[in-house]
């Protein structure tokens, strides 16, 4: 495989070499000399006041450094959040626990061994209470989880008053005189969309090396948002920026689950200042079970009402959002990602409301997708049952009702605006790629000969490219954490003078391939080769402003700042060359590493030159400022809208229960494509998750708050066994809100996948009478729905 | 014991995981610990030539035996077939996973050089990875299995894909 193709082409990953070769350098690889190393003790309690804390036995233990509870950190006030609705997260537990895992104390230690025993020589006495587990309970507010709030239901997003700003219509009166009419179809189904844990397999990790010599910090963590952190440390111990660095090295997956700034990146800084040495923690499995967010979560009832011949005329949901105990980056606005795809790929009046309530759980935050995969799977679920319902094919009445192609820029109900769409392209894109009318066709050969297959068809339209500069206006604020409130992207791109490029970027991966991409870009803007160009992130040193890499964001605003950056380098660098050449830089262009005169192919500058002369003054022209480099940071006016229909064929053993997929096709438009290896491969790895939702995983917590599926024994992932190969293709509608035309790809494999499985079991159990199984669809649970049916 | 061909001796505490000691005493951190209770495959290595979860075993029961961790994978400078799979088929994303997936899908082609699909899937079930689905590690370890037999590898399949 070529590895100097730029635009479009699948360049060899520039980061994979050291990882393949075990050199990859995650935190939990560094040890910095002296090192101290952290373990907390957690609640086993969902709920309980603390009547006995006493960490003296713990301070005795051989090998222990130091042991802290909230009263020694209380001085820097709870965890900041993004949007902080509901009650922060203390840093240690503030004589009261709320979730099993909440940190009670800390203990630093010379190696990890000594400081897990101690954590077990802390004596602590509980008084138990009633926890609140059940979201219906939680809503009805007969115990209140935090005393000094109004309510557990911290607030309601309703599809036309969550920005009173922009003066929406209530469609709910629209919706519910639908249902009146005579002609009218109404469809309900009421479903569950469960909790998951993100399940990164590299656990996090933090280091925080205070040097009291500079009175400063160096902290390395496994985050997806390095800025966010030096932010809220820079607030929290009163430092200047300069004084924070933070360094987000490899990162081992991150899902959403390290888009949060926690207590516990926060705490081992703390200890770090205190103790004057480096404090290092890495979270255990079970850590990571319990006490870093979750995602989902939610209950509801979704209703479609149409006539008879596939019309829709209105949908409606009724949902409760669980958020857990306390209130940590999005929390609370999750479910508004959801709301702005609440119609989907569908012309049709909304009435929409999911309240957020508290309970007695860890947290829950942006999980992949964030409150999208939830709002798709209500809306497609029902309109699947629909579909059944009048006896119409699920392609044929998801085409009846899109969004048509000249429609675009489409106005939604919720006052967005669908950016670009050709979504009956796909569809016919994906029967071609899928031999729609023969898997019919196969259905009904096995349906004869008594086996269970279905197919499954599940539609989405995604939001992302976070984001337009008004979502500041509604909340989404990282002026919390001290930076500039809004979701800009940046780059910076700087031509050395050896003719290498640097190039800087305000997100990084946690496997996405940024180092490749970025390569791509900038090599295809300055025709300098991808081999010679250094990607660098996640460093706070290295770029002074950086949002981070999560909701699908990366390429398409901070891609769009580094494109336009390498714009205006290479309009510099024309200057240069038509100086060094006595001609005009609108004559100079760009051709096999170097730059000529139009026309001249001989009258020749290489970038060599071209570099070398930016940095020194006597061969630069007069009126330019030395150098080779730009610094641009770019607004989308809209965020950008993805979509994309799949398929999956399916067959249930009636016997046992067990669901297999034999076949999955997806058809995606993301826009135009830089890398299609690395697009297919973002794919690929969001299908298994949304796959891992509809089949496998659920985080589970008893009525009294006990975590049962805190190791990946109780939380099963998929395994390579348990998925097919994909079958994936893609359409291109480029986007007009970014100069590259891209949408972004992160995020729609696990949007788009997990009630197509969920529709397949459906369609394959239908002929026995079965309606809907809430996921995950594991053996026993299809099985007892299958005799359910039966009986 | 013997970790890539280096003869190592160290007194640890009984309690040391294996893949502590290669981590810490060793300094050979290519092996990571992804859940400390075997399920994610992480910290696979090989243990005299068969692929062992290192978060499973003390240190001290890999006494006199002959370990290979991923940075022992590569001779000569020259990249192990699986891992010049892997580079070439993007069977990796975040790279956490990979070194424990490749060794573990480098001691199943030492024991079948052309295994199925089916035994492909079956064979690295055992190790996690959250990126991938797994698609482009089987393409990597097909790619690496036809790299040992001498033959051409299938061609990616993003390539001629629309």
């Amino acid at each position: 495989m070529a590895t100097t193709s730029v635009m479009g082409g699948a360049v060899k990953r520039r980061e994979d070499p050291a990882l393949i070769k075990g050199y990859g350098s995650f935190v939990d690889d560094m040890t910095p000399t002296r090192v101290a190393h952290v373990a907390f003790l957690r609640s086993p309690i969902a709920r309980a006041k603390i009547t006995k804390l006493d960490t003296s036995a713990a301070k005795e233990t051989e090998g222990v450094v130091a042991v802290y509870t909230h009263d020694d950190v209380s001085h820097l006030g709870p965890l900041l959040a993004q949007v902080p609705i509901g009650k922060l997260r203390p840093l240690l537990a503030d004589g009261e626990v709320n979730h099993v895992g909440e940190a009670i104390a800390m203990v630093v230690a010379e190696n990890r061994y000594a400081a897990q025993d101690a954590v077990d020589a802390i004596d602590v006495d509980y008084d138990v209470m009633t926890p609140v587990i059940d979201l219906k309970k939680a809503k009805s507010d007969e115990i209140k989880v935090h005393d000094e709030l109004e309510s557990n239901v911290l607030h309601t997003w309703t599809y036309h008053g969550y920005w009173d700003a922009l003066g929406l219509e209530d469609q709910t009166a629209e919706v519910d005189a639908a249902m009146e009419r005579d002609d009218a179809v109404v469809v309900s189904l009421e479903m569950t969309n469960q909790r998951l844990i993100p399940v990164a397999i590299e656990p996090r990790s933090v280091i925080a090396d205070w040097n009291p010599g500079y009175g400063s910090f160096t902290i390395h963590s496994s985050t997806q948002v390095p800025h966010a952190l030096g932010g809220a440390v820079s607030k929290m111990f009163g430092l200047k920026s300069t004084d924070v660095r933070v360094i987000a090295p490899e990162v081992g997956g991150g899902f959403g689950c390290k888009l949060n700034v926690y207590n516990d990146e926060i705490l081992v800084a703390f200890a770090s200042q205190a103790l004057g040495r480096p404090v290092k923690w890495t979270e255990t499995r079970r850590e990571a079970a319990g006490a870093t967010i979750h995602g989902r979560g939610w209950i509801g009832t979704a209703t479609l009402v149409g006539t008879k011949d596939g019309e829709f005329l209105g949908y409606k949901l009724e949902a409760i959002a669980d958020m857990g105990a306390y209130t940590q980056n999005f929390t609370v606005a999750i479910p508004l990602l959801g709301l702005w795809i609440a119609s989907g790929q569908y012309k049709m009046p909304v009435s929409w409301t999911v309240d957020c309530v508290v309970t007695n759980t860890m947290t829950t935050d942006a999980y992949r997708g964030a409150g999208r995969p939830e709002a798709i799977y209500y809306l497609e679920r029902v309109i699947d049952a629909y579909a059944r319902e009048i006896g119409m094919d699920p392609l044929d009445v998801r085409v009846k009702n899109f969004w048509q192609p000249d429609e675009f820029p489409a106005t939604m109900g919720c006052g967005f605006a669908l950016d670009s769409g050709d979504y009956e392209g796909a569809v016919e894109k994906l029967k071609a790629e899928a031999g729609y009318e023969d898997l019919l066709q196969k259905r009904e050969e096995a349906r004869a000969e008594g086996r269970h297959v279905g197919i499954g068809i599940g539609s989405y339209v995604e939001v992302c490219g976070f984001g337009p500069a008004v979502l500041a206006e509604i909340g989404f604020s990282w002026a919390n954490y001290g930076l500039p409130a809004s979701f800009n992207g940046s780059g910076i791109v700087r031509v050395n003078p050896d003719a290498t490029v640097t190039v800087v970027i305000g997100t990084g991966p946690t496997g996405q391939g940024h180092q490749t991409t970025w390569a791509q870009i900038v090599g295809d803007g300055l025709g300098i080769p991808v081999e010679d160009i250094k990607v660098l992130h996640g460093d706070t040193r290295e770029h002074p402003m950086g949002i981070g890499t999560f909701g699908s964001r990366s390429l398409s605003v901070d891609g769009a700042a580094t494109f336009e950056a390498t714009k205006k380098v290479r309009e510099k660098a024309a200057r240069i060359a038509a100086h060094i050449l006595e001609a005009s830089a609108d004559d100079i262009v760009f051709e096999d590493g170097g730059a000529h005169v139009a026309g001249s192919p001989d009258k020749r500058a290489e970038w060599a030159q071209i570099a070398k002369a930016a940095y020194q003054a006597h061969t630069s022209p007069e009126d330019l400022d030395s150098g080779l480099e730009a610094h641009t940071t770019f607004s989308p006016g809209n965020a950008t809208w993805p979509f994309g229909t799949h398929l999956a064929l399916v067959e249930v053993d009636s016997d046992t229960g067990d669901v297999k997929i034999l076949d999955y096709y997806a058809v995606d438009d993301c826009g135009n494509v830089v890398s299609p290896m690395i697009v297919n491969g973002q794919v690929h790895g969001g299908i298994a998750q949304g796959i891992g939702q509809a089949l496998f995983e659920d985080a589970v917590y008893d009525e009294a708050g006990n975590m049962l599926t805190g190791s990946l024994l109780d939380y099963p992932l998929p395994t390579a066994a348990d998925l097919p190969s994909l079958h994936l293709s893609h359409t291109v509608t480029p986007t007009d809100v970014n100069p590259m035309g891209v949408k972004g790809i992160g995020e729609a494999g696990t949007i788009g996948s997990a009630h197509t499985i969920v529709n397949a079991v459906v369609d394959a159990l239908s002929p026995l009478g079965v309606k809907h199984i809430d996921m995950p669809l594991r053996p026993k649970r299809v099985w007892a729905a299958i005799q359910e049916a039966s009986n | 014991m013997t970790v890539n061909g280096q003869e190592v001796t160290a007194d640890v505490e009984p309690r040391t995981l294996l893949v502590h000691f290669l981590r810490e005493n060793l300094r050979l951190t290519g092996t990571h610990v992804g859940c400390e209770t075997g399920y994610c495959g992480a910290c696979t290595i090989h243990v005299d030539g068969q692929p062992v979860k290192s978060c499973t075993m003390l240190a001290a029961q890999a006494d006199g035996a002959t370990v290979t961790t991923i940075e022992g994978l590569a001779q000569n400078g020259e990249l192990h077939p699986v891992q010049e799979g892997f580079w070439e088929r993007h069977g990796l994303q975040c790279g956490f996973c990979t070194p424990g997936m490749i060794m573990s899908a480098a001691a199943l082609l030492a024991e079948n050089d052309n295994p199925s699909e089916d035994q492909i899937r079956h064979g690295i079930e055992g190790n996690l990875c959250r990126c991938t689905g797994y698609h482009n590690i089987v393409r990597a370890v097909e790619y690496a299995g036809a790299k040992v037999r001498g033959e051409e590898p299938p061609a990616p399949d993003w390539e001629g894909a629309s």
